[in-house]
């Protein structure tokens, strides 16, 4: 099976590429790349004149929600979601029920991946039994069943001490540990970010403290440990200083930011709509720059979405009553291009790397890279595709978007994992 | 004016005027109030839904009241033995309510922007009765009446609101109206209870009750809820009260017409002295009185004004 993409505008941040060419892939993986390259007669060809050819993007950070909570979804509905968003590849959190805190769970997700997934599944395993900040998960055989990295992600592990060993025990691994940075004493009973907004609507706040705090505990854990730390969903100028400061003294540290953080505060929340409901909250304007500016500058490695589906009963009621989250993976990479690449925030090539490269170097993934012998995971962008959000057509089984009505210029034209075109 | 609104959601939405209308509608009101027959037949066939979530003695009562003297059908519906016990959304239960086709909709919910919520969902008007920490419009018009009434005038006077300032509804209804009505507006309390950024809706802030009240035209005290301790907001009601109390040695260096306001209930020996709550500074039960007045003026506007 033979492929060859012709004329488009190739960008490998890996291999240093940013010109048109054509990519030849043979066998499911990267033949060669060239201008005019002559594939033998009858090879399948996609004319990619005009659109942008990308190493597979690559989502760290999805909540797919099976075993256990099909209802908001599925592998195979989150898999497509992610497919029609551009990602030939996502890792899903742990907590589902039962939570993936043992290698059945992880040899389960990777089964159902297998066989229903249409882009690749990478599980995170839970550093707590049960997600409960008691006692540490079996790691090694996690490690072993395929988990590519730790997390009790939606909780914070908050004594200190467990959190140390776990970091202690990933390391023979090679595994990061993922931090979900949040004091929840600090956070108590809080619904949105703390500040003028929550002042006025009488919504509880959660300071940035709860989350500047945390990722200060951890980063001297990372230091004292000497484990591979990466905070997930930053969102305050604060972390963003200490993400900073710490990588310049040569911590072993790495964040990633999600879409929403990226572009939203919490002004939005005064509509009381629970899609503008998640963890941590949207934070201000201010929060929202020192976020911009540090995924530009590599201080933020990469875009996660944190794609948190939920159905429409635990999203449509009171404000505090409401689930945190909002799904992600098909927005993501139209909001992005628009919002921050079309407005010149941050330049195409840049953005590529942090949806590619960033986060498969992070996790130490295949991908990433278009060199000759990859994996043909493949991202293929329209620039010039008009687009509306409209959550009724999600492939997702859940609608909880705050983009909801968005409209922008430029979004994922094709995707395909190991050569072949995903149909989401 | 017209009034064109369909919901009463909040202080922070009224336009000035908008303000001025229903003191000046309420006024009228309370010339019905004090005849010997107490009913006008101003909203007959008209039907009003108390929606109460949280216990409510007064403002339920005052709405009840409100409706019947301007002779609306008034249906009383409280969580309790309801629907909502059975773990009925609060959308499902108002859709329903709604099918049976009410005029307005009374809601007072412990979640803020819950009667946002119902507002958008219902084409009745909707009117908020207080959600948790956010808002409590009557209240705040009852206070305005209140005080235009004693003092004559609002614009160029001094408030001082005293108390849980972070957790109380009052205070932000109160805050948004009183500045609308060149009211200046200073906060008091310890600082776990006020909110952050308190500042920027443009009162001042105090965090000493003897300098908040010295030049106060009106002191507003705020109730106290006892589990206050259990947050870290204080360390113990008697420590609260020996230092936020407020007390007639306290109130001696102030004015002398000074007026002691209290959104009720008070907690007798907590925040209010009980000499200072039955002293002649206490407008306390005027406000009560004015409540009537003003949710007859809010109905009027919202359901009978408008020649349906």
């Amino acid at each position: 099976m033979s492929l060859l993409i012709r004329n488009g505008r190739v960008i490998d941040p890996a291999g240093g590429a940013d010109g048109v060419q054509d990519v030849w892939i043979a066998e499911g993986r990267i033949h060669k790349m060239g201008k005019g390259l002559r594939a033998p007669a009858g090879t399948e060809t996609v004319d990619a004149t005009g659109k942008v050819v990308c190493p597979g993007f690559i989502d760290i950070h999805v909540h797919l929600r099976e075993p256990g909570f099909e209802y908001k979804e599925t592998i195979a509905s989150g898999t497509r979601a992610a497919a029609a968003g551009g990602f030939t590849a996502v890792a899903c959190m742990a907590n589902t029920f039962p939570v993936n805190d043992n290698r059945a769970v992880t040899d389960y997700i990777l089964a159902r991946a297998r066989v229903e997934g249409v882009v690749r599944v990478y599980p995170i395993g839970a550093v707590t039994r049960n997600l409960e900040g008691k006692q540490l998960a079996e790691m090694a055989e996690q490690a072993e069943a395929g988990c590519v990295a730790f997390s009790d992600d939606g909780k914070c592990v908050m004594n200190a001490e467990l959190y140390r060993r776990a970091m202690e025990y990933a390391l023979p691994f090679g595994l990061p540990v993922i931090s979900h940075a949040e004091d929840c004493h600090l956070g108590r009973d809080s619904t949105m970010n703390e500040g003028l907004v929550s002042t006025e609507l009488g919504l509880s706040g959660q300071p940035a403290a709860a989350e500047d705090v945390m990722v200060a505990r951890d980063i001297i854990l990372a230091e004292l440990t000497g484990a591979h730390l990466h905070i997930a969903h930053i969102s305050t100028s604060g972390a963003v200083r200490l993400l900073r400061d710490a990588k310049a003294r040569g911590v072993r540290v790495t964040a990633e930011v999600t879409p929403h953080h990226l572009l939203l505060t919490d002004e939005l929340v005064r509509s009381y709509d629970p899609n503008c409901k998640m963890a941590p909250p949207l934070r201000t304007k201010r929060d929202v720059e020192a976020c911009l500016e540090a995924l530009v500058d590599g201080t933020i490695d990469c875009v996660a979405t944190d794609h948190a589906p939920h159905a429409l009963s635990e999203k449509e009621g009171e404000f505090a009553e409401a689930a945190n989250g909002v799904v992600g993976l098909e927005t993501a990479v139209p909001l992005l291009l628009d919002r921050l690449v079309r407005r010149g925030v941050i330049d195409l090539p840049t953005l590529v790397t942090r949806l590619s490269t960033g986060p498969a170097r992070l996790l130490n993934l295949p991908g990433g890279s278009l060199a000759p012998g990859a994996s043909a995971d493949i991202t293929i962008l329209d620039l010039e595709r008009p687009w509306t959000v409209d959550p009724a057509a999600f492939r997702s089984r859940s609608r909880n978007t705050p983009f909801a009505g968005f409209t922008g210029t430029g979004a994922p034209w094709m995707t395909l994992v190991g050569g072949a075109k995903v149909t989401p | 004016m017209g009034w064109k609104r369909k919901d009463l959601l909040g202080m922070q939405d009224l336009e000035t005027a908008e303000i001025t209308d229903v003191l000046d509608t309420a006024l009228s009101m309370k010339e019905i109030a004090a005849r010997e027959i107490k009913k006008v037949p101003t909203l007959r066939g008209k039907t009003i839904v108390n929606l109460f979530y949280e216990s409510s003695t007064r403002t339920r009562t005052s709405f009840e009241i409100a409706g019947k003297w301007l002779s609306a059908d008034v249906i009383n519906f409280s969580a309790s033995g309801s629907s909502a016990e059975k773990g009925e959304s609060l959308l499902d239960t108002a859709r329903n309510i709604e099918a049976m086709s009410p005029d307005v909709v009374v809601v007072r919910h412990k979640a803020s922007g819950a009667p946002a919520l119902l507002a958008r969902h219902l084409r009745c008007s909707v009117v908020n009765a207080g959600d948790g920490a956010h808002e409590h419009p009557t209240q705040a018009l009852l206070d305005l009446l209140t005080i235009r009434e004693k003092k004559g005038h609002l614009e160029g006077l001094n408030v001082t609101i005293v108390g849980d300032v972070t957790h109380s509804r009052v205070a932000r209804s109160d805050i948004f109206g009183m500045r609308k009505m060149g009211i200046t507006v200073t906060v008091a309390g310890p600082p776990t209870l006020i909110p952050p950024q308190c500042h920027e809706l443009g009162v001042k802030v105090s965090h000493r009750l003897e300098e908040a009240i010295a030049h106060a035209d009106v002191i507003m005290m705020l109730r106290l809820q006892h589990e206050r301790m259990q947050g870290g907001f204080i360390p113990s009601i008697r420590e609260y009260s020996r230092v936020w109390g407020l007390t007639l040695a306290k109130l001696a260096p102030c004015r002398a017409d000074v007026l002691i306001m209290h959104p009720g209930p008070v907690n007798r020996g907590v925040e209010l002295a009980p000499e200072v709550a039955d002293s002649s500074y206490s407008v306390i039960l005027d406000q009560v009185a004015n409540g009537v007045a003003v949710r007859m003026a809010v109905l009027y506007l919202l359901a009978g004004s408008k020649g349906a």
